[in-house]
């Protein structure tokens, strides 16, 4: 292996990512390590799935005028990954900042297989993207999921339910059949990718506790140099 | 049986495709278009059901597409991906439901242009072959083939060559002429590859149009007649245990037997040959 002197050499940022199913907790657990991580002075960039520009009224229109197969859906939040991978994560990574992102690839591995898209057809259709540090699935029964949406939205989305599958006319019921399958994908996930299982169910600060235990270990180690 | 470039479209109950799908496909300014267009009036005056679809002409992407490539932000992965979008919206919206209803389904432009754009730009072969995975294996691709020298006053003659029939996203050249002649001697080359590897038919594209719609004429006719025969030998197998299997049997049912033997065997009497070769004669063909 080639060894660099210190000035050379640029130490990449760390990718930390969150996953879990709409209700599971992982968007608070990821604010809280933001500011937990800048107010130790690391610098940090926060990307969310599905926020690019690109293919932003696409996917509006798309939704609004339920016209999504599991295909185009698949495709879309594709192009939207891969333009936030080329100018929202990866430059960043280089350039030595700590990219958090809310979601990753595996949403999709999830979500599509999920949906009935051939798994290992969305695992190649994302070879280009990047392994992350560190990957937090925040695991909770669906219950508890419905029951925090519920408490909190008027509303179940459309796609968010799986609506488009009709598996049910009812939102909640679609929800609980369609999230559930997607939990089971997470599960099967979680052994082949490695996931930081987290309950979702225990107290937030216990779960914070236990990504920041994980996290604080990422900058212990030398960082995978910049690529 | 439709056949798929990868897993094709698992959660979809396809039915039988018993429509016919052929492509046309050839760098920017070769006369496609044109090609397509009398291609299609003359297949409407036969009777065929015909319905045509193009490159970037989803109800989805279109507006998107056209945006993005006005824009500089565009790379290989996201203009792969934008077309791949379009593509398959357009392939569960118009060229499916289509093709299950029995029609002629050209396309102007298919997967290969993606496949050749996305490699020229240096995007992993097996990779974008992959990302199409969910296409049906058209049942002709005819492909209109140039060389660069042919190409090049042709495709100024038409109009002004954009950024993107340029390559300028690229960086071959700074001019725009010396680009767009790197770039479609790169593309051409890997449409010839593919014509090699995907067996396309391939149409000189220096041909007086005249002469080219002819011989794309008589390739299309020569995969209808085909497509027809496979049709009646099909129809014809499944006849065949109502014909044969229960004949043996007759006598002693009397008069019913008998006459539904008559009647069953009149329908055949005009293409014996055909009923016996049947069996040989579908394996002979390609997939459809």
């Amino acid at each position: 292996m080639k060894v660099r002197t210190a000035s050379r050499s640029r130490r990449a940022g760390r990718l930390i990512v969150v996953e879990g199913i709409d209700g599971s907790g992982k968007s608070t657990q990821i604010q809280l390590l933001h500011k937990w991580l800048e107010a130790r002075g690391i610098e940090v960039v926060f990307t969310a799935w599905n926020s690019s520009d690109l293919v932003r009224q696409a996917t509006k229109r798309g939704k609004k005028k339920n016209l999504l197969t599991p295909t185009t859906f698949s495709l879309l939040h594709a192009t939207d990954f891969a333009d936030r991978l080329t100018y929202n994560i990866v430059p960043y990574l280089k350039a030595g900042i700590t990219v958090l992102a809310d979601r990753y690839i595996y949403t999709a591995f999830a979500r599509d297989a999920a949906r009935g898209v051939d798994p290992q057809w969305v695992r190649d259709l994302y070879a280009f993207a990047r392994k992350p540090d560190a990957a937090f699935y925040f695991r909770v029964p669906i219950e508890v999921a419905v029951g925090r949406l519920l408490g909190s939205r008027a509303k179940i989305k459309f796609y968010e339910a799986g609506m488009d599958l009709g598996l049910s006319a009812d939102p909640v019921e679609s929800f609980r059949l369609f999230q559930g399958r997607v939990i089971d994908e997470y599960d099967r996930l979680t052994t082949e990718y490695g996931f930081r299982v987290i309950d979702g169910t225990k107290n937030i600060d216990t779960q914070q506790r236990q990504v920041r235990d994980i996290v604080r270990r990422l900058y212990d180690e030398p960082a995978a140099e910049a690529s | 049986m439709t056949r798929f470039f990868g897993p094709g479209l698992p959660y979809a109950d396809l039915g039988e495709l018993k429509g016919v799908l052929i492509t046309l496909e050839g760098t920017d300014g070769v006369g496609r278009s044109t090609q397509l267009v009398q291609l299609k009036q003359w297949l409407e005056v036969q009777g065929y059901g015909v319905i045509d679809t193009g490159w970037t002409r989803s109800e989805l992407m279109s507006e998107t597409i056209m945006a993005a490539k006005a824009g500089h932000t565009l790379n290989q992965l996201t203009f792969t991906l934008l077309y791949a979008t379009d593509f398959a919206d357009r392939l569960e919206k118009v060229i499916i439901p289509a093709l299950r209803s029995g029609f002629v389904v050209l396309a102007d432009r298919y997967v290969f242009t993606a496949f050749a754009r996305s490699v020229v730009r240096g995007a992993d072969p097996s990779w974008i072959r992959n990302v199409f995975g969910f296409a049906p294996v058209p049942d002709m691709t005819l492909y209109l083939k140039t060389d660069v020298d042919t190409l090049m006053p042709r495709l100024l003659r038409n109009r002004r060559v954009d950024f993107w029939e340029a390559g300028m996203d690229m960086h071959l050249h700074t001019d725009l002429y010396e680009s767009a002649r790197r770039y479609q001697w790169r593309l051409i080359r890997e449409y010839n590859r593919m014509s090699r590897q995907y067996g396309f038919d391939a149409i000189d594209a220096a041909l007086d149009p005249g002469e080219i719609q002819e011989r794309i004429r008589r390739k299309v006719q020569g995969l209808l007649e085909e497509r027809r025969m496979q049709t009646l030998t099909d129809n014809l197998e499944a006849l065949r245990p109502l014909l044969f299997e229960e004949a043996p049997t007759p006598a002693a049912r009397g008069g019913r037997g008998a006459a539904a033997t008559r009647t069953a065997g009149a329908t055949t009497t005009a293409s014996p040959a055909v009923l016996v070769q049947a069996p040989r004669r579908r394996g002979d063909l390609p997939d459809a």
